[in-house]
């Protein structure tokens, strides 16, 4: 998409938003919901993954993955996973290289693009989430997908986490672990790594661990071309 | 009129006759809140669940005179939320869960 349609779109909506407001003074035309809200643009919820210490073999992330979220940790075509471990190697030079691959929770998600009913959407704060109220089971957003990150639910499911809602005939994938997050946690596979390979945090203040870091040592994104600027980087690719 | 397991039961967010009549409003306004603007406060399908679901086996939906079950079975609305959410009280499913 260019950098045009963004402006327009931009435009709409603050127009859309100030006709909204000024009906009439004094008085508005939705009720300003309570509780926190996240502000749009002032958080970027990101992950940077540290390759050189990411052990080949190790298993620690997807397990901690699937208990957190009620997976059944099986690799079938047609069972969910929401991360998985990768192992590359450089033909020529014979480097290997053992990382964590996930929903990239991309700024531009293809996913969100191509969903008909407006269920793949993206937070305010930069996460990419399936809201399975509105999905369909169409696997669109699985076809966008250059990642291979979303999975579809065949079968009926039962006793799933009450803080993860998961069902047959949805698309679902990585959250990170966004009920967690909302409760000032983090993902539950950076909790779980013993190497701190994955290291969480907000890209957007500049004060925090993972901001410094990206900001200090060589990152790469996975399928840059594709300028979709994913929210998890990789270090040592 | 169905006889249903109340559960803890005691003072709810709003009085009997209301919630009979709005509880799908609310919890369809929260869904939205929840899952879109990561708003977690306030009243949620995780809270109604935690009073209301039974003392004897912690389910809202897993006999006939569930707190969910029972009504719903009564006026014949199908009941699609668990079919994704869980019906367990959480304190019990984490229980569960560690066995």
């Amino acid at each position: 998409m260019s950098d045009i349609d963004f402006q327009r779109r931009n435009f709409l909506k603050t127009a859309a938003g100030a006709a909204l407001v000024t009906v009439a003074p004094g008085m508005l035309l939705f009720d300003v919901a309570h509780g926190k809200q996240i502000e749009a643009g002032k958080v970027r919820w990101g992950m940077l993954i540290d390759t050189a210490a990411c052990k080949p073999g190790c298993n620690d992330c997807v397990t901690a993955c699937n208990k957190e979220n009620g997976l059944s940790g099986g690799t079938a075509a047609t069972d969910s996973q929401w991360i998985r471990k990768i192992e590359i190697k450089d033909i020529s030079s014979g480097r290997e290289v053992s990382l964590p691959m996930m929903c990239q929770h991309c700024e531009h998600p293809p996913c969100v693009d191509v969903c008909p009913t407006g269920a793949s959407f993206k937070r305010a704060d930069g996460i990419v989430l399936v809201d399975k109220h509105r999905c369909i089971g169409c696997r669109y957003c699985m076809m966008a997908c250059p990642y291979k990150a979303r999975s579809f639910v065949h079968e009926p499911l039962h006793d799933q986490n009450p803080d993860v809602p998961r069902g047959k005939g949805t698309v679902e994938s990585c959250t990170l672990c966004v009920h967690r997050i909302d409760q000032g946690g983090q993902p539950a596979c950076a909790e779980a790594c013993a190497n701190k390979v994955i290291l969480f945090g907000d890209l957007n203040d500049p004060n925090s661990e993972i901001a410094q870091k990206v900001k200090a040592v060589v990152s790469t994104q996975i399928r840059a071309d594709l300028k979709l600027n994913p929210g998890v980087r990789y270090q040592g690719l | 009129m169905p006889k249903l397991d109340i559960g803890k039961g005691g003072e709810c967010v709003k009085d009997t006759q209301w919630m009979r009549k709005n509880h799908m409003h609310m919890l369809k306004h929260q869904r939205d809140e929840t899952v879109h603007k990561g708003n977690r406060e306030g009243s949620s399908l995780k809270d109604c669940i935690e009073c209301h679901a039974s003392i004897k086996d912690d389910s809202v939906i897993a006999r006939e005179d569930s707190f969910c079950v029972a009504c719903h079975k009564y006026e014949a609305v199908k009941l699609d939320c668990f079919e994704c959410h869980s019906g367990l009280r959480k304190s019990a499913w984490l229980k569960r869960d560690a066995k």
